[in-house]
């Protein structure tokens, strides 16, 4: 029987279409209104507030919490400053992904770390290796519920409840109080726009669902569900594990399993020359950037509207109307004289209402990166493949400036 | 004469057409001018506060949604373009039933059983035919139409291969066409509807800006265009641009000026220059003058024809058709300021209800009945409302926790018989109000403020002749062959060098910029015959 969050009693309710899905074991609401767009609308237009608990949350803490911490991350935790956060990767001993989180520095030794897979006993077993004592963690994935509260009118809404958000640059954190209940609140989030995103202890979550809600009447703050996250997060160029790509540990083969560099996050190594962090997978990502050997790079597609529409068109049908948003390989071919020369897939397809156009994440090799060459994206019309005008462009697709502008006021 | 007097090319009129037109134009890399009299561009589609911290779509109030080519020619999403869409459209009668339609079609069949299980049936066939109609008739919409006074062989042939193309339509479309354009919209729903909810919720779409009633000959017609501007290759849906409609011209702006335009506003053109029927440029009332070989008028066709112009220098079968175009407005608006949503008894604090359009007018004897007074020369004393309370999808039209409403109201005939607009203003407002309150008690104590716009208004402020939303009725003998005019279809005009692109053009009227669009596709077509 799949577990309920500590907000499910009051989503019940809000969720229009009844319908539930799994995530982790626990019932989440792919949408609650049965117009995804309008619901999708509420992250980029009001104010949006998401139940994100299912995530695996773990508390790192102790004077060697830092010393695990650099050896496990790929990316540099010494440079996540107290009330600071970092998303970031660990991988394997070959470089390989093994996931991603975001990581919440909320003292010297306190961290606090959601991830999308259970990783108690992986982390516990680096800290045994290394014979680390004076470092504990934590599995306290069901003593909080996490609430995203996402969209141009977050911090208004949030503003009204407590003054701790209001000084929160973009990936700052802080212990803070929602009413009487002690939370933890950082500026960050899974849509690619202003938000928050808020860690409740669970005695507490009906009372701050309710708070928020209230507070958020004015503004038409909307619950939403998984799917119009997803949507967001693909305009956001934000990567989904079980989507965009998977983890390294249950793979079987390499060809299942992705770099840092492949991914798109080489900017975590920007500094690797200059320090000498002993962190697992270093060598590997290090004899990647020397030899240039990743053999995909993550770009983002954008899907000409003038060639989508008239291969419908040619066959005499209208392009799709739902199917706004899929998750499902497509692949990508060269544009050459031979038809069908495989060079890559899309992971992750959304017909981006905001953007008025398809757009897709894809792996594509190196040569066929640059931005604005063009590719042919494999599209079925009328169970045919078809092929359609597709152009490179860099991460993400939409970036406002309200994402990181300083809501305090100041510079 | 200074040289920062001269441009490529000039357009008249900052509503949406003269600007996807001048974005268009610009995007080419010609040295583009937009002149707008007023001190904001949009035209009808402007956004004002009134009241603080109450935005007021004063005139135009929904868009569908623009076609994707031509967002994404003009880049418009990079400027900000956000279309909302509507989530649900709320029909009330005045004996408590309704009807509220929302984005699940299963959803929807089983609402519109509760009236009749073959009406649910019914309409899915209905819209997968209009669907297949829409779709027939995109390359019409998309592209400029044939000249069917011309005898040049390549002209002759358009219309030849219209003709086939035509004929070569599968038959039930075919059928359904012949429908449109032959029927009433009431006659077309007798053969598919029993409920008189569902009949005076879809014939509403027949009469909207015309003056027609569910019964004449003509709103079948009208009723296709509707559903014609609500198509756009994905979502048939309308929505509300954020800001409202002032916010998406604001964005149309950015994308005339980022592709290098300038835009004048307070610049009242009063004549274009020309000399032996070629155009040199434009004069304003100021005396200012402005050049360019090329200038287009965004205005309708009697201020292009016969004020921007000497209708003497133009040849008398263009001047009698446009004498002869009718404009007849016949809708105005009541927009409010609201403390708090209205009440549906029994539907209270349902939000829901409003996030789209509510439909007042629940049966298509009301809706003849309101057309019998306009056809008196009276605005009607039941009219029929569009309601839109666009704060419950974008909240920041209002200060948090207010609300907005705005009601478009037909019929409100530009010619009274027997009084004037300016003595009947407030009049209209409280037969609007009162209507509001059968459907919605207590509505009355929940307005912070009115502000109401005949039609007389809108031909004064907007500048639309009569004060017809489409800049010339949408009539069959109006539209296509002969928006505005037969012969005169193709955005050119007896002058050269001088164009039109407003909705009183192929395919205006409603906020879809084609017009726009398929005139710069013309100018540039010339332009680049003239290198040759």
């Amino acid at each position: 029987m799949p577990k309920m969050t500590a907000f499910h009693s009051r989503l019940e309710p809000l969720n229009e279409t009844k319908v539930w899905k799994n995530w982790s074991g626990f019932l989440v609401a792919p949408q609650f209104k049965y117009s995804l767009t309008n619901e999708y609308y509420a992250i980029r237009s009001s104010v949006s507030l998401l139940d994100t608990s299912p995530l695996f949350k773990y508390r790192i803490s102790g004077s060697n919490s830092v010393r695990l911490l650099e050896r496990i991350m790929s990316r540099d935790i010494k440079r996540c400053k107290v009330g600071g956060a970092q998303y970031t990767v660990w991988s394997n001993e070959n470089g390989f992904v093994i996931q991603d989180g975001v990581i919440l520095r909320t003292d010297e030794f306190e961290f606090y770390l959601t991830a999308g897979e259970p990783t108690l006993r992986y982390f516990n077993s680096i800290a045994r290796e290394m014979q680390l004592d004076q470092v504990t963690v934590e599995d306290i994935s069901e003593a909080y519920g996490i609430l995203a509260l996402q969209g141009p009118h977050a911090h208004n809404v949030i503003s009204q409840l407590s003054k701790d958000a209001t000084d929160l640059k973009y990936f700052d954190v802080a212990h803070g109080k929602l009413g009487d209940a002690e939370v933890i609140i950082s500026r960050t989030g899974y849509t690619g726009d202003l938000g928050y995103e808020i860690w409740v202890p669970k005695d507490k979550a009906l009372t701050v669902w309710d708070s928020l809600m209230t507070a958020g009447e004015g503004y038409n703050i909307a619950p939403i569900g998984t799917t119009a996250l997803k949507m967001a997060r693909v305009e956001a160029g934000l990567l989904l594990m079980g989507v965009d790509f998977d983890s390294s540990r249950f793979a079987w083969v390499d060809a299942q399993r992705e770099t840092a560099i492949e991914l798109g996050w080489s900017w975590m190594f920007r500094n690797l020359e200059k320090d000498d962090r002993d962190f697992i997978g270093r060598r590997a990502i290090e004899a990647e950037i020397k030899n240039k050997t990743s053999r995909w790079k993550t770009v983002g597609l954008e899907i000409d509207w003038h060639s989508y529409e008239a291969v419908h068109l040619e066959a005499g049908i209208l392009p799709p109307k739902s199917d706004l948003y899929r998750e499902t390989t497509m692949s990508i071919y060269r544009r050459s004289e031979t038809p069908w020369e495989y060079a890559g897939y899309a992971t992750s397809f959304l017909f981006s209402s905001l953007l008025r156009k398809p757009i897709a994440i894809a792996k594509l090799p190196l040569d066929l990166t640059g931005e604005g060459t063009e590719v042919d994206l494999e599209v079925s019309v009328i169970r045919k493949p078809v092929n359609v005008l597709a152009k490179v462009t860099s991460l993400p697709f939409f970036n406002p400036e309200r994402k990181t502008a300083l809501m305090g006021g100041g510079k | 004469m200074s040289n920062s007097n001269n441009f490529d090319a000039i357009v008249i009129g900052g509503g949406h057409n003269g600007l996807v037109n001048a974005a268009y134009l610009a995007k080419s890399g010609l040295k583009t001018l937009v002149l707008e009299r007023r001190h904001l561009v949009g035209g009808a589609a402007i956004t004002e506060e009134l009241v603080p911290g109450f935005k007021f779509t004063t005139f135009s109030y929904a868009i569908s949604l623009m076609r994707p080519d031509i967002v994404q020619d003009l880049r418009l999403a990079d400027h900000g373009m956000l279309v909302l869409p509507l989530v649900n459209t709320f029909q009330p009668d005045f004996n408590g039933n309704y009807l509220l339609l929302g984005a699940d079609a299963d959803a929807n069949f089983h609402e519109i059983a509760r009236h009749s299980r073959e009406d649910a049936e019914s309409i899915r066939d209905l819209s997968h035919l209009i669907d297949r109609v829409c779709f027939a008739l995109k390359p019409l919409m998309d592209n400029i139409p044939p000249n069917a006074m011309s005898d040049d062989p390549a002209e002759l042939a358009a219309m030849a291969g219209l003709k086939d193309y035509m004929a070569g339509l599968e038959p039930d479309v075919q059928a359904m066409i012949d429908k449109f354009v032959n029927c009433s919209a009431a006659e077309i729903l007798e053969e598919y509807f029993e409920s008189d909810l569902v009949k005076a919720l879809i014939a509403s779409s027949g009469i909207i800006g015309s003056k027609v009633g569910p019964r004449s000959k003509g709103s079948g017609l009208v009723w296709l265009f509707h559903k014609m501007g609500e198509y756009d290759g994905v979502l048939g849906e309308w929505g509300f641009h954020k800001g409202g409609n002032g916010g998406f011209t604001e964005v149309l702006a950015k994308a005339v000026v980022a592709f290098g335009g300038t835009i004048l506003t307070d610049a009242d053109v009063d004549t274009v220059i020309y000399e032996n029927s070629v155009a040199t440029g434009v004069r304003l009332a100021s005396g200012d003058e402005y050049f360019a070989p090329t200038v287009v008028s965004a205005l309708d066709p009697r201020r292009t024809f016969t004020q921007l112009v000497s209708s003497d220098d133009l040849p008398n079968s263009l001047t009698e058709a446009i004498g002869k175009y009718k404009f007849q407005g016949t809708a105005a608006k009541v927009n409010f300021a609201l403390s708090d949503l209205p009440s549906f008894p029994g539907l209270e604090n349902r939000k829901d209800i409003f996030m789209g359009f509510t439909n007042l007018g629940p049966s298509i004897d009301y809706l003849e009945e309101a057309f019998a007074d306009c056809e008196a020369g009276r605005y009607s004393k039941k009219p029929f409302l569009d309601c839109c309370v666009q704060s419950t999808i974008d909240p920041d039209m209002t200060p948090p926790g207010k609300h907005i409403m705005s009601c478009f109201v037909m019929y409100a005939p530009y010619h009274l018989s027997e009084s004037d607009w300016d003595t009947e203003r407030e009049n209209l407002g409280d037969v609007v109000q009162a209507t509001i309150e059968e459907f919605f008690p207590g509505f009355g104590s929940l307005i912070l403020h009115r502000e109401i716009v005949t039609p007389l208004d809108i031909e004064r402020i907007v500048g639309l002749t009569e004060g017809n939303i489409f800049a010339g009725e949408l009539f069959a003998d109006q539209m296509f062959l002969n928006r505005p005019a037969p012969g005169w279809n193709q955005y050119r005009t007896p002058i050269s060098g001088y164009y039109q692109c407003g909705s009183g053009t192929h395919p205006g009227g409603c906020v879809i910029g084609g017009p726009g669009k398929l005139a710069a596709q013309q100018i540039l077509g010339d332009l680049k015959n003239q290198e040759n």
